[in-house]
């Protein structure tokens, strides 16, 4: 997924070959990572396709099933395999996940330590940051959720950016060997009042560590834990709100006549010499509105700098 | 390039100042930001004094500074945070949960301060400290004891700002320029808010070794961000309309070393264009506009090089609130970003096509110049496009859709709300920003 093999670098004459992971596009909701594997074939709703077919279409292609149905196949990244992932544990969403890539300041050779690792939607951001030359170390006390990330980070080509141990942060802290080294941590955890003694022993002279809490109450605690060595403690909540667009036509005339019960009504105009709405009964309007149903509530994120005592 | 990359990385990553390094003084907790090039002659206004910021060279960032009153007028003088300040502020925070007084006995009469103006001057001027004359006004206010914890804390800190403003050194990054811009001249990033700021450097897969082609009329402020995610890998073309760049001066306050400067290049839509069908006769003309726009180009520099010089001088006439972002400088440069893209670069673009597309422009139709940008991008891109107001979104998608040139089409508008987090006084802040603008994202796909 990132371009660490310039022959695997997107472009016009980019191929999909056998052993490439591609995201395999329904809709905007439905999408799913597949490895191509030569004699392979994927079936859904629209019916049969042979990976066979898909080898040496660029990505981007459009392909088609036994039935004619069709998908799409695009080259993964980080923002579609938070799409695709297996939930193995509450992730973390685009909008909290660019949040805190921006407000940590990770840029290219950072050293990031994260806890828990979790389904790694976060780690895998987390990594595109760094790269190439940074690296993100991520724990989790969970052995299984360990090595089924590991096998993602695999899967999705960065596991030479990203790696996992089992270890239990809030009971142990991160370990000794990263002590002054991070440039910022990043904890998901329960508790993490009890880990940020630790993160702040890891993190360089002004580094920043955010931490992310579903309650109220957890930020509360961690705040309070946090002054003692911390600055610039600031806690946020970030939302996305997404818009459906659609043409409507508009026939005036209709509305005129009280006859009409579409939507919408269309605001006459005082008449004038220009040309009005009137003259062109039936127009086409692009418009926009809020969808319907959208996340009310994700987590809050509490940001801390480093006090810099020497 | 590669040979290059540790100096990068240690330029990129450093933790200390040094002479001709940019940086982003916080005075009195976000009152004022200033960004600032540091060298020996560099100076900050703080009241109506300047103090010279020679005392911040080779500082970590982080560090922190008091402004004392020296024979010589001001001076920065680093304090070092004792982590007693914090015992006093838990224990306040936990006296206040019991806290019995109230304010109803508090009368504002302009009585309440036993010291006069005079009386300050003369402490000034027998070398008592900022902290000196703030301990004397809380002991000279009849009223100071009848406050409440919280009121007497908040006297405390707003006299501290007046008599012992503290300066915060900070390393410009991404987060902190767009912040600080969004606060105080937010026409010139378009109402770009750093959330989706943020989004669209995600949106648009913005990686390492990614060739990224952007529409930058937010002032450079899209650019930079861009350019300190590549970390000196990849490109960013900067493309515009007509033969006139955009300008990009905010890109001078990331701290960018030559390698990262190196890879911000500029082409305009035409170049772009022209190279992809060029025949003998094409390539000639583009030759001659490469250097018609050359030329150009310096102009650009120059002038934005005189803009800096008299706002810096302007600052010594006492403007200074109006001039704190601009990168004050007049020994020191910046590494200079920007250079044309050559031929062979435009030539490899044309050929690969770009990785991602990220577009900031609201002074211009955004369809019109989707439709020609789009075309550029390799099949499977990712692209994200910001504008401030929601409408001209819309029709783009409809067109996009309609044309059948991308999928995973979507408008998204960030929300961003902060909080106040205290003992027993934890709530949303009562200030937000109603709107940080929409973006508009998607995927091109394969349609040969
Ligand atoms: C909500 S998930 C993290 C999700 C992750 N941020 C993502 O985006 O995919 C929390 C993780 O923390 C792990 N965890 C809980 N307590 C822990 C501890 N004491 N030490 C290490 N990991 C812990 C859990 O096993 C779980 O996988």
């Amino acid at each position: 997924m990132l371009i660490t093999d310039p022959t695997k670098k997107l472009s016009f004459n980019r191929c999909i070959s056998d052993g490439d992971l591609v995201i395999v596009y329904e809709r905007h909701d439905i999408m799913k990572a597949v490895k191509v594997c030569e004699n392979s074939v994927l079936q859904n709703r629209f019916g049969v396709f042979k990976h066979s077919d898909w080898i040496g279409k660029p990505f981007g292609s459009k392909v088609f099933s036994d039935k004619g149905g069709f998908v799409y196949l695009l080259a993964p990244t980080p923002e579609l395999w938070t799409l695709v992932l297996s939930h193995r544990t509450q992730i973390l969403y685009i909008a909290d996940i660019s949040f805190v890539i921006m407000y940590l300041e990770i840029v290219p050779g950072c050293l990031v330590l994260e806890s828990g690792t979790g389904s790694g939607s976060l780690t895998t951001s987390l990594a595109r940051a760094v790269a190439p030359t940074g690296h993100v170390y991520t724990f989790d006390f969970h052995e299984q959720r360990a090595a089924s990330a590991r096998e993602d980070f695999e899967r999705t080509g960065i596991s030479s950016l990203v790696t996992v141990g089992v270890r239990d942060i809030q009971g142990e802290g991160f370990p000794d060997d990263f002590v002054g080294m991070a440039d910022s941590v990043f904890l998901d955890l329960p508790q993490p009042w009890l880990a940020i003694p630790s993160a702040g022993r890891m993190l360089k002279q002004d580094g920043i560590l955010c931490s992310f809490s579903p309650c109220i109450e957890q930020v509360q605690r961690s705040c309070e834990t946090l002054r003692s060595n911390f600055t610039d403690i600031r806690t946020f909540e970030v939302l996305l709100r997404t818009y459906e667009v659609r043409e409507w036509k508009t026939d005036c005339s209709k509305v005129d006549e009280g006859g009409s019960v579409g939507f919408p009504p269309c605001k006459r105009r005082q008449p004038s010499n220009e040309r009005s709405v009137q003259d062109n009964p039936s127009s086409l309007q692009v418009m926009a509105r809020p969808s319907a149903e959208s996340r009310g509530h994700t987590g809050y994120l509490t940001f801390a700098r480093l006090k810099c005592l020497s | 390039m590669s040979q290059n990359k540790p100096q990068s990385d240690a330029i990129q990553n450093a933790k200390v100042t040094w002479e001709g390094c940019s940086v982003l003084l916080d005075i009195n907790d976000g009152d004022r930001l200033v960004f600032s090039r540091l060298s020996a002659g560099s100076t900050l206004k703080i009241g109506n004094k300047n103090c010279s910021l020679q005392p911040l060279i080779g500082c970590p960032f982080g560090s922190l500074f008091q402004v004392e009153n020296g024979k010589k007028g001001p001076y920065l003088s680093r304090i070092i945070p004792s982590t007693e300040d914090n015992n006093v502020q838990d224990k306040e925070d936990f006296q206040i949960k019991e806290e019995s007084r109230d304010n109803r006995a508090i009368i504002d009469n302009n009585q309440a301060q036993n010291l006069t103006g005079e009386d300050i001057d003369e402490m000034r001027r027998q070398g008592a400290t900022g902290n000196e004359i703030v301990e004397a006004l809380i002991a000279n206010s009849t009223t100071f004891e009848k406050k409440t914890q919280f009121s007497q804390e908040k006297y405390r800190r707003r006299k501290q700002k007046k008599y012992a403003p503290k300066v915060l050194l900070r390393r410009p990054f991404a987060r902190s320029i767009s912040e600080a811009y969004f606060k105080k001249y937010p026409v010139r990033i378009g109402f770009l808010r750093v959330d989706t700021l943020s989004l669209l450097l995600s949106m648009a897969n913005i990686a390492p070794n990614s060739d990224v082609l952007v529409v930058d009329m937010i002032g450079g402020l899209l650019t930079g961000a861009v350019a300190e995610r590549l970390g000196g890998t990849g490109f960013i073309c900067n493309t515009y309309l007509g033969d006139t760049p955009y300008p990009m001066d905010i890109v001078r306050i990331f701290n960018f070393s030559n390698e990262i400067c190196q890879r911000i290049l500029r082409c305009s839509l035409n170049d772009l264009h022209s190279a992809q069908n060029g025949t003998c006769d094409q390539k000639q003309q583009l030759e001659g506009g490469c250097m018609l726009e050359s030329q150009s180009n310096e102009q650009i520099s120059l002038s934005a090089t005189a803009e800096e010089v008299q706002l810096s001088s302007e600052d010594g006439l006492g403007l200074a609130s109006d001039n704190d972002l601009s990168a004050v400088s007049k020994t020191c440069k910046a590494p200079k970003a920007g250079d044309k893209a050559s031929k062979e670069t435009i030539q490899l673009w044309k050929e690969n096509g770009f990785s991602s597309l990220i577009i900031a422009a609201p002074e211009v139709d955004v369809w019109s110049f989707v439709k020609d940008l789009l075309p550029l991008l390799s099949y499977s891109a990712p692209f994200a496009i910001y504008h401030q107001y929601l409408q001209p979104l819309a029709t783009c998608m409809h067109n996009l859709q309609v044309e059948k040139m991308a999928i995973g089409l979507q408008i998204s508008e960030p929300w961003l709300r902060e909080y106040q987090v205290l003992p027993s006084r934890t709530h949303p802040c009562m200030q937000m920003s109603a709107t940080g603008g929409y973006i508009l994202s998607g995927t091109r796909i394969y349609t040969g």
